[in-house]
């Protein structure tokens, strides 16, 4: 009895533990949103969409750093995906068993726990060095280069999902096999392959570190992208770390604005894939 | 052949082995009502089937005829499937997977590389054992396999669509869900579905690798009578794990065991007087 | 775990011998495929490309550093950039530190989070919980950052640094990891911040893996009578202990190139210092300060030195993270 007593304590004890664990992650994120909502949610006003960065003390709003990271987050799903998606059909399609296969397979992991810092440096040395100066392109390259390695993952997985009996019976009505990939594989896994571009996205649009050496920062209006670019991320480090109270207002206001963007595109893509799982 | 002409409004006569790549051209298409006294239409000589070093098929010699449905029956494992899919090379999508000796078709020995495999599968149509819609609409997915060789009018491509859904008694069901997924239609309309697609390539030889085994009775039911109609216009091989539906829709039937092809005859007759003690055991049910 | 992924799915009534579709036997390719299989494959060696880049790219930019400072420079805790000396070793020591900190933090918590999510919660609370987890996991970093200085410091400073240093304080040893004033910023918060940062993290992956449990194992041991507990901590736990290292080491590659919400909070100093409570500098934090100021050519090849040796912490990390998991996988697959 008493051994079994002494079971159902640890049992008890370690269960509630688990709870309470759990309770502190969820505590975090209501803490954080939280804290979020009520600094950020009083300095979202009109001027911050039309009026670019002020310099201290002055007006101003984040219209040139919004339209910035719109552009920077555009370019960088732009080139990133349709290379990610090829490559992860290399590797559904061809690459299953090869050794090509296998090494990119692993390769891209790595690319995919690379420090996006690393990628900035990176980008930084083939990049910004070579042409001499900062520039957007250089930022929606070094975004491109995150963005990869999430879709081609992402199409990888969804496209061996695709049963191969579907690919047998398109092959046996007599299609070429790239007609096969195309018309009936892609269909199939469009709504995976489709939320792995979209959480590509959410995780560039919020990206901080590899934009500080590439697109650098830009505090005019500028669609440029061949000159240091505005983007958001950048101003919020660099007026949050400010001094001046009204830049940092400036900065709980666009962090609200990147947070609720990024929520928003990850439950837009869980629920496509979520629609997926009915159909 | 009951000509489904009255569809066609002139181009485009909806004959199966009309127009298209002559491919076997030598393989002359003999009178409509001729009596069941069988041509072969494949000649298998010799064929052996390997999966990388595994030896799955052991010189099976054997004739599929024209115009008859032959059925290949055996345990699981024996090599039945196997012996289908290299009937339209699907195998070499798998690589390691080859093929040795002949299938001839019309003179040609079909396993040899020098033909165009696509051209091979749109003369010869498959349906499998799980229903494949393609994610597209039902219409789609039948024209998806004959935009692949032709260029037909609109017009033209919905007869070819109707004309295919009607061979597989499926046009009544479906003629008012044409652009629905297909993909929403029940397991027995998929597969009905997946004929009509394969039937609309207008192939000269229809494999159905288990066409029924996923389905329920009364789907069955109709694919079976689907299948003694079809025999009209087509060459059918079915591979089933079924006896009584080889007995019920087959003319011939080979049974095949451990690779190897122990007996093949008239399906009447290997079902009541089978020369071999295996065929016998296994219809019998003694193992199996 | 491709071909064994792959094998699963050849067709039942077929050796297991078969792999998944590739292209038709090269000779029968028509020109279309070929095309279409080179393009694929030329954007699979981008990837691999991309990646010898970066090595490259370290690689030669550090060169300069490291041929001034030798592997002195990984023991030096010298960084003068007008003297020109530059050592690693006090980012190195801030980033394994703060790292250390995150995993002795998040690791249980983590592990509570994922046990809760398979075992505990009823079957409506399940998905709710993983989403917020999840969502937890989507919030970039830079966002936590000024969180953790403008919201979690200041209460950090004001409630729980001097609990620690009244409570802990005096211990022997440990008492030294929490001395020094009250600020806020500084190697602890850092840590903590980390620790938020990877916990869903790794919890998603202990969460996948204890789901590759068996139902017939986990139910056969309820049958014996054993607790919850027990069941997780003897038959779950060892069942996938090799994937939840695997994830664990995943969390802690994300934890050593953390790169914003570090630079947020951690100080930004040189130094090196036993106590938790200083500020201190990691790898990272020191590439995203200097990286724009450095004027001369050895400061810059310096930083990119520090940057190489982020990377390859981060990909010994991740290659040990990989083999486990692979290792798990192909277990899985004998099993099944």
């Amino acid at each position: 009895m008493n051994l079994y007593l002494r079971r159902r304590v640890v049992n008890r004890v370690g269960l509630t533990l688990s709870i309470l664990a759990t309770l502190f992650g969820l505590f975090w994120l209501v803490w954080l949103l939280w804290t979020l909502f009520g600094n950020g949610l009083r300095w979202i006003r009109p001027s911050l969409f039309f009026e670019s960065t002020p310099p201290p003390g002055a007006n101003g709003g984040l219209a040139n750093a919004i339209v910035g990271s719109v552009i920077l987050t555009i370019a960088g799903v732009g080139i990133g995906a349709p290379a990610g998606i090829l490559a992860g059909t290399y590797l559904a399609e061809f690459g299953r068993a090869s050794r090509l296969g296998a090494i990119v397979r692993f390769v891209n992991d790595i690319l995919l726990s690379a420090p996006s810092i690393i990628i900035g440096v990176f980008i930084y040395g083939l990049i910004v060095l070579r042409v001499g100066h900062f520039s957007g392109w250089a930022g929606a390259v070094a975004l491109a280069l995150i963005v990869l390695p999430v879709v081609v993952r992402t199409t990888e997985n969804m496209m061996r999902l695709v049963p191969d009996s579907l690919r047998e019976a398109a092959a046996a009505l007599g299609a070429p096999s790239w007609k096969v990939t195309i018309v009936i594989v892609y269909r199939s896994a469009r709504p995976g392959i489709l939320t792995g571009v979209l959480l590509g996205m959410a995780r560039i649009s919020g990206e901080t570190a590899p934009l500080l050496f590439t697109a650098l920062n830009n505090q005019f209006w500028s669609t440029d992208m061949s000159r240091p670019f505005p983007n958001l991320p950048a101003v919020i480090f660099q007026f949050a770390m400010s001094p001046y109270e009204d830049w940092q207002h400036l900065a709980w206001a666009g962090a609200l604005l990147i947070t609720v963007t990024i929520l928003v595109i990850n439950i837009a893509a869980r629920m496509l894939l979520k629609k997926r799982g009915k159909a | 052949m009951e000509s489904p002409g009255q569809f066609s409004t002139g181009n485009q006569p909806p004959e199966p082995a009309s127009s298209k790549v002559p491919l076997h051209a030598a393989a002359g298409i003999p009178a409509k009502k001729a009596a069941p006294v069988a041509t072969p239409k494949v000649e298998i000589r010799g064929l052996s089937f390997f999966y990388g070093k595994y030896k799955a098929l052991h010189d099976i010699d054997m004739d599929i005829h024209d115009r008859q449905i032959t059925a290949f029956i055996g345990p699981s494992g024996c090599g039945k499937s196997t012996l289908l899919r290299t009937l339209n090379r699907i195998y070499e999508l798998y690589p390691g997977q080859r093929a040795a000796g002949k299938i001839m078709i019309g003179g040609r020995n079909l396993l040899e590389r020098a033909d165009d495999v696509n051209l091979l599968r749109a003369k010869v149509g498959m349906v499998f054992q799980k229903p494949t819609p393609f994610p597209m609409s039902v219409q789609d997915n039948i024209s998806f396999g004959v935009q692949l060789y032709e260029r037909l009018s609109r017009p033209d491509l919905e007869v070819r669509v109707q004309w295919a859904l009607e061979k597989a008694a499926l046009w009544n069901e479906v003629k008012d869900k044409l652009r629905q997924d297909g993909t929403a239609l029940s397991g027995g309309q998929q597969q009905r579905l997946c004929i009509a697609r394969a039937v609309a390539v207008k192939p000269d030889i229809l494999l159905l690798d288990e066409p029924a085994s996923a389905l329920d009775p009364l789907s069955t039911q109709k694919i079976e009578q689907l299948i003694t109609e079809l025999k009209k216009d087509y060459t059918i091989a079915i591979v089933t794990h079924n006896m009584q539906q080889a007995a019920r829709v087959s003319d011939y039937t080979a049974f095949m065991y451990l690779g190897r092809l122990v007996e093949f005859g008239d399906t009447k007759k290997l079902f009541t007087k089978p020369a071999q003690q295996q065929t016998e055991e296994y219809i019998t049910g003694r193992f199996g | 775990m491709s071909s064994a992924g792959a094998a699963t799915q050849a067709r039942e009534n077929e050796p297991p011998e078969s792999f998944g579709p590739s292209s038709a036997g090269a000779r029968s390719l028509s020109p279309g495929d070929r095309f279409f299989r080179r393009l694929t494959q030329g954007f699979a060696i981008l990837v691999l490309l991309s990646v010898v880049g970066i090595l490259v790219t370290l690689l030669s930019g550090s060169w300069p550093a490291l041929k001034t400072f030798g592997l002195g420079f990984l023991a030096s805790k010298e960084w003068n950039p007008v003297t020109g000396q530059f050592g690693a070793l006090a980012p190195l020591y801030g980033t394994v530190i703060t790292s250390v900190i995150a995993l002795l933090v998040g690791v249980p918590v983590s592990f509570g989070i994922a046990l809760v999510i398979t075992e505990l919660a009823p079957r409506w609370l399940k998905r709710p919980i993983g989403v917020a987890v999840e969502l937890l996991a989507a919030i970039p970093s830079i966002i936590y950052g000024m969180w953790g200085l403008f919201v979690f410091a200041p209460v950090f400073a004001a409630h729980l640094q001097p609990w620690l240093t009244e409570h802990v304080g005096s211990w022997p040893i440990l008492g030294l990891l929490f001395e020094g004033p009250p600020m806020g910023i500084g190697m602890l918060t850092a840590g903590l911040i980390l620790a938020i940062m990877i916990i869903p993290f790794m919890a998603a992956v202990m969460r996948d893996v204890f789901e590759t449990v068996p139902a017939s194992l986990r139910e056969s041991a309820y049958a014996l009578g054993c607790t919850t507990w027990e069941v997780v901590w003897r038959v779950i736990l060892p069942y996938t202990r090799v994937g939840v290292i695997g994830g664990i080491m995943l969390g802690l590659g994300r934890a050593l190139g953390e790169t914003m919400a570090v630079t947020f909070v951690i100080g930004n100093a040189h130094d090196i210092h036993l106590s938790l409570f200083m500020a201190g500098n990691t790898i990272s934090s020191t590439l995203a300060n200097e990286f724009t100021e450095a004027v001369t050519p050895l400061y810059t090849s310096s930083l990119l030195a520090l940057g190489l040796v982020l990377f390859v912490l981060t990909l010994i990390v991740l290659v040990a993270a990989r083999l486990l998991l692979m290792k798990m996988r192909a277990r899985e697959g004998e099993r099944t």
